[in-house]
């Protein structure tokens, strides 16, 4: 019998005698995750128990940077692994190469963790939501060019507005290379401001068909997006990461094509409403003017005159012509200009009164006659009507 | 030469013209000089939308990573 064995000759003594073993070499164990450590370096340490009893157990960074989820303490999963020892610190433990999550699968897990993680930095806040334009010229799609989806939403652009142009940006939208490739479409857009809203999405699938959507890199992408996204993927039922973090989110591809832009029949409908109100307006506003041209005429011109002031009977005379000339100008030059640009105009006119009947009767000096003190018996006068003038003498008075 | 306005920024700006035409308050020389502006606009965005022909491009990348825009079939 030898003597005595140093502590690391029975140490590895017992390592070759386990790894000699056909079971400890390859096998799955099924457990909960305890003390969940992720060292900087990459490796993952935590323990794996069930009601009885625990196991050490390590994932190296090579293996842990495949993980779709994050471990985290209670955890059920299944572990694929060799039971080593550890030789400098006497002991064995699990080295894991695999991990399931154990029941619910691993992509819901990644895709809830992925949630609460992008929703805790603030990524899905409303804050940060950028509000859509109504009338895009010009409206990037990153999607699949051969799908359903790329069709549906081409028929509905169309069928709505001929107005916008539509760049496709053709990506991969399922698969490893998905990702990569969106993100390269949305920055494309960005990156030479070719865009003034963007659609991606994809048609229905599994929830592995629509992972692409659920990729971090993608969302961060959609985060970092200055032209607003609308993210369209799936049917109704399917909500994705990047559904989160759009800027709008639309059940499915055809509902985006119908959220972008308005239909022409109602831009029509408010353009002519529009029309109504600009007409509505200038009538109101006419008639406003009107009568604060007419007191404000009154006051000036007769509180002048009674006061006996010459001079300042005067100045108001001549602020009188001068308004008087300066309206009739700008009535004429307008009403030319309205006859032509919209029916119906007439009606709102200020040379519509005297269209109705009024004139206007000047004196001598071509002033406005507005008192009949401001004629005798026998004066040549000059009557203004709406298209022309007439000479007349007063012959009564 | 003067970049041509988007159909976005003349309904924005006719949008805003009602509204000051409807609240009231301006010189009358204004007040007609709003609304003939808005006629305008009215006119040029229904032009917009009669004139336009659906441009579907699909943007493709060459052998040295270029993007240009070609018309997709």
């Amino acid at each position: 019998m030898k003597d005595a064995f140093t502590i690391t000759e029975i140490n590895e003594y017992i390592r070759n005698r386990l790894e000699s073993d056909g079971v400890l070499g390859n096998l799955w164990l099924k457990g909960e995750i305890s003390n969940f450590k992720a060292h900087s370096s990459g490796h993952l340490y935590f323990t794996l128990k069930d009601e009885n009893s625990v196991l050490r157990a390590v994932m190296f960074k090579g293996s842990a940077s495949s993980l779709l989820f994050t471990p985290e303490d209670g955890m059920k999963v299944l572990a694929k692994c060799s039971v080593r020892v550890y030789i400098a610190g006497g002991s064995y433990q699990a080295y894991v190469t695999e991990m399931k999550v154990d029941g619910i699968g691993d992509l819901h897990v990644a895709f809830e963790q992925l949630k609460a993680k992008l929703a805790e930095e603030g990524l899905f806040d409303v804050s940060r939501k950028k509000p859509l334009p109504r009338f895009p010229k010009r409206i990037g799609i990153v999607t699949s060019p051969t799908g359903a989806a790329i069709r549906d939403m081409l028929n509905i652009l169309g069928r709505r507005s001929k107005y916008p142009e539509i760049y496709v940006y053709p990506v991969l939208v399922q698969g490893s290379d998905a990702p990569p490739q969106i993100i390269e479409g949305i920055r494309f857009f960005n990156d030479t401001k070719s865009a003034d809203v963007i659609i991606t999405g994809r048609g229905g699938g599994s929830i592995e068909d629509l992972w692409a959507f659920n990729d971090e890199g993608v969302a961060r992408e959609i985060a970092r997006s200055e032209i607003p996204i609308i993210s369209a993927v799936g049917h109704e039922i399917d909500f994705t990461i990047a559904d989160f973090v759009a800027d709008l989110r639309a059940a499915t591809p055809s509902e985006a094509a119908e959220r972008v832009v308005a239909d022409d029949i109602e831009t029509k409908e408010r353009l002519k409403t529009a029309m109504d109100k600009l007409a509505m307006g200038l009538q109101n506003n006419v008639a406003i003017k009107r009568s604060v041209v007419q007191a404000l005429n009154m006051e000036r011109v007769f509180a002048g005159l009674e006061k006996g002031i010459e001079d300042r009977r005067l100045k108001t005379d001549q602020l009188a012509d001068n308004l008087l000339r300066a309206a009739e100008l700008i009535i004429e030059r307008k009403m030319q200009q309205l006859k032509t640009s919209a029916a119906g105009l007439e009606a709102l006119s200020p040379l519509a009164v005297m269209s109705r009947g009024y004139s206007i009767a000047f004196g001598k000096e071509g002033r406005p006659i507005v008192s009949a003190n401001d004629v005798k018996i026998g004066d040549n006068i000059t009557v203004k009507l709406s298209d022309g003038e007439i000479g007349a003498e007063v012959t009564n008075k | 030469m003067r970049e041509k306005k988007t159909f976005e920024q003349t309904i924005t700006e006719l949008g805003e013209i009602v509204k000051k035409l409807e609240n009231g308050g301006t010189p009358l020389s204004e007040a007609m000089e709003l609304f003939e502006k808005g006629v305008k606009y009215t006119k040029e965005c229904n032009k917009m939308l009669d004139e336009a022909e659906q441009k579907v491009k699909i943007l493709l990348k060459n052998a040295n990573g270029e993007i240009s825009a070609e018309d997709m079939e």
